[in-house]
């Protein structure tokens, strides 16, 4: 099974931008479970499209305001969502923020 | 049809539908084809029994009839490569053809429960697949017994079915690392069961009504799977000593009828034999939980051969205990009102007056009833009128009101001693409240201590359960280190 984890968090966790994920990306590529992994610019900067009507609407910021964005995602590929949970809730950014785990639609 | 193949039919739906469904739904990992084809072998049952004679074991008999009708089923509408393995996967032999004893692999009803109760689902649709899955119960029954839309149940369970499937919830027992974790999700989902049928009115629909028969009935199950678990007998031994005094918690107007007054002839012999032998052999193992904890409590009770026989100092030591395996501040109103009874009304309130001043239970209409029932049987008449004010305003039912209205009365009309009252707690209304609060639960398997039994030997007169919970308290943080970071709320705090 595939899952991405979304990994969010409110402007507090703007303070861990810097802090990678203290050899966890390293473990998990070791344990072959992590397949892809990156953090997001912030949600300021984003600009979110519609089409409606054949019109392109741009809107300065991200599609939902909420308090708590993504700041980043990982793709992983393990056995079944005991598996995800066990491997995201390992991801420091559990600590501060929360991790949303997605199922992939198999291709 | 005869009526004996008819009520064979009826008993075997009863004993075997979940093993079916669980059998079906390992071999083909579909859960609505596991249910149709479960539903198609009862079928084919009550057409094939009256000729064929009812066979020697029904579970066997009506698991393969399911599998064949799942293979016929696949191979019809077999499109694609997919399928195809499902239908390979089916080749494995039928676990229950051999017999129960030698049988080494996890029981598929096991799994089951499981995953149904599986913490990434919501509690309600724990709830509503256990009923589905594993009791039978149909979607408009289960709607009807938990008062919400048919289509709303039935939403609610493909929701979930959907979330096993599409998100990959493993369908097993989780390993042994992980039972401490987990298990209290099963237990709290069958005693939320338990809860939701026990505290119905006694008008309430019968289906309502029955859950607590479900739920005795899947603890047993449970019971019997887990041996090595003491909490999962404790569980059923606590439903058991509940349900025996069913018939007399609630008079023909449905108000409820306080534990002194209640007529101990009519309570339930069997059940509570049962109980206390169960609660007796869970207790020896020396993990005493809080269902155990709970379950002596209520065998203190059920043991009573008169209300003034009841042995108060050592339930109010138990829900010492229970409050230190379970952080509530219900269990701690409980504890003041057992203290009431054994030390007298003066200790009783000072435990309710530290309760009121950390104000966690502000609004909850039992503390003020509490402290007016204290104040009541201390002769102080106006506070007692005042507090049974307070609890009035807050009272959630009408049978409640009427209990509150009817002491008020009491202790408001003039010249009567309060000591002539009998003393009557509330403990019983706590009891039938807590079914429907999500506090106070049993939701964490706390204190497990590993160590060897004590010795206590106990008088088999007066049980003497404290001797064996108490010992057990020995471990500091042990309540604590054995909790699962809380992310599963589970339901339904029974404070007996």
């Amino acid at each position: 099974m595939k899952y991405m984890l979304l990994i969010g968090g409110d402007e507090s966790a703007a303070a861990h931008a810097g802090d990678g994920c203290g050899g966890w990306d390293t473990e998990m590529r070791r344990r072959g479970v992590l397949k892809d992994a990156r953090g997001l610019g912030p949600p300021a900067e984003a600009t979110t499209v519609r089409v409606r009507a054949d019109r392109l609407l741009r809107t300065d910021g991200p599609f939902a305001e909420t308090k708590e964005q993504i700041a980043g995602y990982c793709v992983i590929e393990c056995a079944d969502l005991e598996e995800a949970v066990e491997i995201a809730a390992r991801h420091p950014a559990a600590g501060y923020g929360v991790i949303e785990i997605r199922a992939l639609w198999p291709q | 049809m005869t009526p004996d193949v008819e009520t064979a039919v009826a008993q075997a739906f009863k004993d075997e539908w979940g093993q079916v469904v669980a059998t079906l739904i390992r071999v083909t990992g579909h859960w609505d084809l596991a249910e149709e084809c479960a539903q198609d072998a009862f079928a084919l049952a009550l057409a094939r029994w009256p000729r064929d004679g009812i066979p020697r074991r029904p579970g066997a008999w009506l698991t393969t009839a399911a599998r064949n009708r799942a293979i016929d089923r696949l191979r019809r509408d077999a499109a694609g490569a997919a399928k195809l393995r499902e239908v390979a996967a089916m080749s494995y032999p039928p676990e229950n053809e051999s017999s129960d004893e030698d049988r080494a692999v996890p029981d598929d009803r096991l799994r089951l429960m499981f995953t149904c109760c599986h913490p990434a689902l919501a509690l309600e649709a724990q709830v509503a697949l256990t009923l589905r899955t594993l009791a039978g119960l149909t979607t408009p029954e289960i709607a009807r017994a938990f008062l919400v839309g048919e289509q709303t149940m039935s939403k609610r369970l493909v929701r979930a079915k959907q979330k096993i499937r599409h998100a990959a919830i493993p369908y097993r027992v989780p390993p042994a690392h992980l039972l401490p974790e987990r298990t209290p999700a099963v237990l709290a989902v069958l005693y939320l069961l338990f809860n939701e049928g026990y505290s119905a009115s006694a008008g309430a629909d019968l289906m309502r009504r029955s859950l607590t028969a479900e739920a005795i009935r899947l603890a047993r199950v449970l019971a019997r799977l887990m041996p090595d678990e003491p909490e999962a007998t404790g569980l059923l031994a606590l439903m058991l000593l509940h349900d025996a005094r069913r018939a007399t918690r609630l008079d023909d107007a449905g108000d409820l009828v306080p534990m002194e007054e209640q007529d101990r002839q009519r309570w339930d012999a069997a059940e509570i034999t049962e109980g206390v032998a169960l609660l007796d052999g869970a207790l020896r193992r020396g993990q005493a939980g809080p269902y155990q904890v709970q379950a002596a409590i209520a065998a203190c009770h059920a043991s009573a051969a008169t209300a003034a026989d009841t042995d108060w100092p050592q339930i109010a030591a138990l829900y010492g205990r229970l409050a230190t395996l379970i952080p509530s501040a219900v269990v701690r109103l409980n504890h003041a009102v057992a203290v009431a009874m054994a030390e007298g009304p003066a200790a009783g309130l000072e435990l309710a007056a530290v309760l009121a001043a950390e104000g966690e239970l502000a609004g909850y209409h039992l503390l003020p009833a509490t402290q007016a029932d204290l104040l009541r049987r201390l002769g102080r008449g106006a506070e007692a009128a005042a507090a049974y004010r307070e609890a009035l305003a807050l009272a959630p039912t009408e049978a409640e009101r009427r209990f509150l209205r009817r002491r008020l009365a009491e202790v408001t009309a003039a010249g009567l001693p309060a000591a002539g009252l009998p003393a009557v707690n509330v403990q019983d209304l706590i009891e039938r409240d807590a079914g429907g609060r999500a506090e106070g639960v049993p939701g964490v398997v706390g204190g497990r201590d590993e160590r060897a039994l004590p010795d206590a030997v106990r008088d088999a007169e007066q049980p003497g359960y404290l001797a064996l919970v108490a010992e057990v308290q020995g471990g500091p943080g042990g309540t604590e280190a054995a909790r699962p970071g809380g992310e599963h709320v589970a339901p339904g705090g029974g404070e007996q």
